[in-house]
């Protein structure tokens, strides 16, 4: 039988339920404040845990079972190992010996050392992985492989869920650098260290089942805890939790694309001579090679005016931790650390803080900490006329990246998209993006390397550059251009069936992506 | 019976924005498409369409072709498949991309030419947004970066891009081969409105001659009336010894280049950063250079990461009466434009020039003097570019007329 499906208020056509669950389609920015009550998992007592405090288990497989893995329930991973994780899908192999089935994988991202759970979610064991889903994964879910729907959160919209109830962890496997018996863990110390554990939070407070696996037992207490042992089940320890080689990019590095490095200068410049960029300023840039070259710049902006930035907000890399070391920045406020600098700063400088993307990016919560943030440097794999961002598929239909934190960090003051107008002959600016994953309303900023369009919405900014000399450009003179240099490309074709759902920040759906017409 | 099979372009991991073109000839059977390319969702329709319109030009009724695509805009797929049909059946057809309005821009003489970026002629991806970087002029090479058997492909592809790519206001200049290939290589490009021509290796004023007329010939032929200027480049020790009778060749020509690489192997010596090796050649290139009223440009510097290194060439190189260096990296435009721009001494300079300029112009004076010396023309013309280059690098008011006359009184 066909879900019932209704045109949501971005204009975009999605169902009414989704994996056999009741959805709110998406009402406009900031229009869904649901009441009621939080969600809780049961109530556990201490006497049926160790009286010493004990929770060390002898196995991955143990700790599951004595969880009493079942089929159809919900594992949540969290991705602070990156690409270097060896423990995620180590879960799905067991269950899958343990002819477990219809498994819904949560991860708060996947990576490509992911792909072998493709396996998994082929032999039955995994039902549908509701998180990011890149390259070889996103490709097998558009291609309709996956049995269930795909849904697709950003980071501050998985808390949201979380909390909310739409998503009900049963068992959250979090792997951790150094933990201790009790259960106490952090990112930091050990062989395998990440940095910070903040995506995990949540999953902690909120699952039925916590299982702690680390391969750096420490003694009690391990210190200062990101994750509390008074929420842990299990502690596992495991040979090796990661190969920290692939847990952070040794060292991030700033583009050497001469192209995107004119984009960085414009950005920089557009910042400066808008005035957004200021002394005392909160902002917050990617790992992306654009972003670290725009980080560089801003830096140097500040340095000769003498400005210092009150705070940054993470994904933090060398550059960040460059001005904060170099007094240019007051505070790192951290959810994830890209490379080894960033890493070692969260261990040995108190300005750099772990902070976690509960606190950062819920959008229900008292208080978002990304609008707070003057800068916000985002990117996109396409733009509309109505400045509406794309993150998740390319022009192609194909699936290929998560959202991330980007939904939430369009909250910020000034988004500003530093995009290439065309990436090999395809154009960043569109009609109407493929899939809608941020309204454009909260989109500021797109600046190309042909030139920069601002929002006409943003009436203040307009009129803050007027004169500057920067090359202002309106949107669709952007699109043309592009179109007049690669041609105008045509729409790939779908299926009806819909392999993705799209949650906006505050749980409703605003969009969906649809099977691939092959 | 002719070959039946040949390829042209550039395919694999690493190319982008190119495609490799494959074409065998049948006997029947229609044209046949064999497209792999990444962009296959968005333009696979429009590269068909393409393909088959340029085989329909040049009158092929039967092949099979294979194309792998990178994401290749339409010039470059177009130029690709000329290529590969060009090594199976004579013509002198050439299947033309539209030339695009803004390219019809022509020069002059007396513009700074202080940056130029080299561009690879066989090498798409690097063309496309070459105009962004804020060179003053752009450099099609058809010679040293280009393999001997890509030389054909290169030509076709340098001539598209010449009519489809905006260089957004750089001098458009082509650097063609030695001897008869560069003449083949004129044939190819003086129709498509390049600006100026660079003259590899130069040794005598024959070898500019030679150039010059034959530019001069197809512009007849095609009733050019833009000016299509020259710039013999020396890279040999006769040459640098002739330079003074080379640089005063031909009228045309407007800028006269050193390539060190070249003259150091000729001269069996290592180039040095110092450059103590070539100090008489440069010297002596810029005297040549200056006494027969071109510019004089210096080689390119090799070391692409180092900025700090190329700031110093380029002050050095700016003492010794250097006004303009070649670019091997968009990176290095920025550090030589604002190396050779002229400093506050030289502004200065021209302020008062073009003061006294537009007081004697008041006066209706016919000489324009500055104190008790008289200024040429061509004298004041320069320092009204100076002036308005220092204005665009902000280097001095837009108004600074007011602020000199009021300094004055």
């Amino acid at each position: 039988m066909a879900v019932k499906t209704v045109i949501n208020a971005a204009g975009r056509r999605v169902p009414l339920e989704i994996n056999g669950q009741k959805v709110i389609p998406f009402r406009g920015v900031g229009k869904h404040l649901p009441d009621g009550r939080k969600y809780s998992p049961p109530i556990p007592s201490c006497i049926n845990y160790p009286v010493d405090g004990n929770k060390v288990v002898r196995t991955l497989e143990e700790a599951l079972r004595k969880c009493g893995l079942k089929n159809g329930m919900t594992i949540s991973t969290h991705h602070h190992l990156r690409d270097g994780d060896l423990i995620s899908n180590r879960i799905f192999e067991i269950a899958s010996s343990m002819g477990v089935r219809d498994l819904v994988w949560f991860p708060s991202a996947s990576f490509p050392c992911n792909n072998p759970v493709m396996k998994y979610l082929e032999d039955g064991t995994i039902n549908r992985i509701e998180g990011s889903m890149n390259g070889p994964l996103g490709r097998f879910v558009s291609e309709g492989r996956m049995k269930g729907t795909a849904v697709l959160r950003s980071h501050g919209g998985r808390v949201q869920a979380i909390q909310d109830g739409e998503v009900k962890i049963d068992i959250a496997v979090v792997v951790a650098p150094s933990a201790d018996p009790f259960g106490n863990a952090k990112g930091t110390g050990g062989k395998s260290a990440c940095g910070v554990l903040g995506y995990a939070k949540a999953d902690s407070m909120y699952a039925s089942k916590v299982i702690v696996v680390t391969d750096n037992l420490v003694d009690m207490p391990c210190f200062p805890m990101e994750i509390e042992g008074n929420y842990v089940d299990y502690v596992v320890v495991a040979d090796k939790i990661g190969l920290p080689e692939k847990i952070v990019s040794g060292t991030t590095e700033i583009t050497k694309s001469p192209d995107r490095i004119l984009i960085a200068r414009l950005t920089a410049s557009f910042l400066e001579k808008s005035g957004i960029l200021k002394d005392g300023v909160t902002m917050q840039a990617g790992a992306g090679g654009t972003s670290l070259a725009i980080a560089v710049f801003v830096h140097e902006i500040l340095k000769k005016k003498g400005w210092k930035s009150k705070f940054g907000f993470g994904g933090s890399t060398k550059y960040m931790v460059k001005m904060l070391e170099e007094g240019q920045m007051g505070y790192i406020l951290d959810a994830q650390a890209f490379d080894l600098d960033a890493v070692m700063s969260v261990e040995k400088n108190p300005n750099h803080v772990p902070y976690s993307v509960f606190n950062a990016y819920n959008f229900h919560s008292k208080g978002n900490l990304t609008s707070l943030m003057d800068i916000m440097i985002l990117g996109a794999t396409e733009v509309d006329l109505d400045f509406n961002g794309n993150v998740v598929t390319h022009s192609d239909g194909y699936l290929l990246h998560g959202i991330g934190g980007w939904q939430n960090c369009l909250h910020a003051r000034n988004v500003i998209l530093p995009l290439p107008l065309f990436r090999d002959r395809i154009p960043v600016i569109v009609d109407h993006v493929t899939t809608l994953c941020g309204p454009g309303e909260l989109i500021d900023v797109i600046i190309t390397e042909r030139g920069i369009a601002i929002n006409p919405l943003r009436k203040d900014l307009i009129k803050s550059v007027r004169g500057s000399g920067l090359p202002l450009r309106s949107i669709s003179d952007l699109k043309q251009e592009a179109e007049s240099i690669c041609g105008k490309p045509q729409k790939p074709e779908f299926e009806d069936r819909i392999v993705a759902a799209i949650k906006w920040v505050d749980g409703t759906v605003i969009d969906v992506v649809r099977k691939i017409k092959t | 019976m002719g070959k039946m099979i040949a390829s042209a372009g550039n395919s694999g991991p690493k190319v982008r924005s190119d495609c490799e073109v494959t074409v065998q000839l049948r006997s029947r059977g229609g044209i046949t498409i064999d497209l792999t390319s990444k962009v296959k969702a968005l333009y696979g329709e429009s590269i068909q369409n393409l393909c088959r319109e340029v085989f329909s030009f040049f009158r092929i009724k039967h092949a099979a072709i294979t194309i792998n695509d990178s994401g290749a805009l339409p010039f470059v797929i177009a130029a690709r498949i000329e290529a590969a049909i060009k090594k199976l059946k004579e013509t002198e057809n050439e299947y033309l991309p539209g030339m695009l309005r803004v390219n019809t821009y022509s020069t002059e003489r007396e513009r700074f030419r202080f940056s130029r970026l080299y561009l690879p002629g066989n090498n798409p991806a690097l063309m496309i947004n070459a105009g962004l970087h804020s060179a003053d002029g752009i450099i099609l090479d058809l010679e040293d970066s280009v393999a001997p058997d890509r030389k054909n492909e290169a030509r076709i592809l340098v001539r598209n891009a010449l009519r489809q790519v905006d260089f957004l206001g750089a001098e458009r200049m082509v650097r063609i081969n030695q001897g008869d290939m560069g003449i083949e290589d004129l044939r190819s490009v003086i129709p498509h409105n390049p600006n100026l021509i660079l003259i590899p290796k130069c040794e005598t004023p024959e070898q500019v001659l030679r150039v010059d007329a034959m530019t001069g010939t197809l512009k007849k032929q095609l009733n050019i009336k833009k000016q299509i200027f020259l710039m013999p480049i020396i890279e040999t020790a006769l040459g640098v010894e002739n330079s003074y009778n080379i640089a005063r060749a031909s009228g045309n020509i407007v800028a006269m280049a050193i390539g060190l690489e070249d003259l150091t192997a000729d001269m069996g010596i290592a180039r040095t950063a110092g450059g103590k090796e070539s100090l008489y050649a440069r010297t002596r290139l810029v005297m040549a250079a200056k006494a027969a009223g071109v510019q004089p440009i210096d080689s390119v510097f090799s070391d692409v990461a180092d900025l700090e290194g190329l700031r110093q060439n380029v002050l050095n190189s700016k003492a010794l009466g250097f006004e303009g260096m070649g670019c091997i990296h968009p990176r290095q435009i920025a550090v030589i434009n604002e190396g050779y721009a002229p400093d506050d001494q030289e502004t200065e300079k021209s302020k008062k020039i073009v003061i006294a300029y537009e007081e004697a112009l008041k006066q209706g004076l016919g000489v324009v003097a500055l104190g008790s010396k008289m200024i040429d023309t061509p004298v004041v013309a320069r320092a009204q570019k100076i002036i308005s280059l220092a204005v665009k690098l902000g280097r001095v008011q837009a108004d600074w007329r007011n602020e000199f006359l009021t300094d004055k009184k």
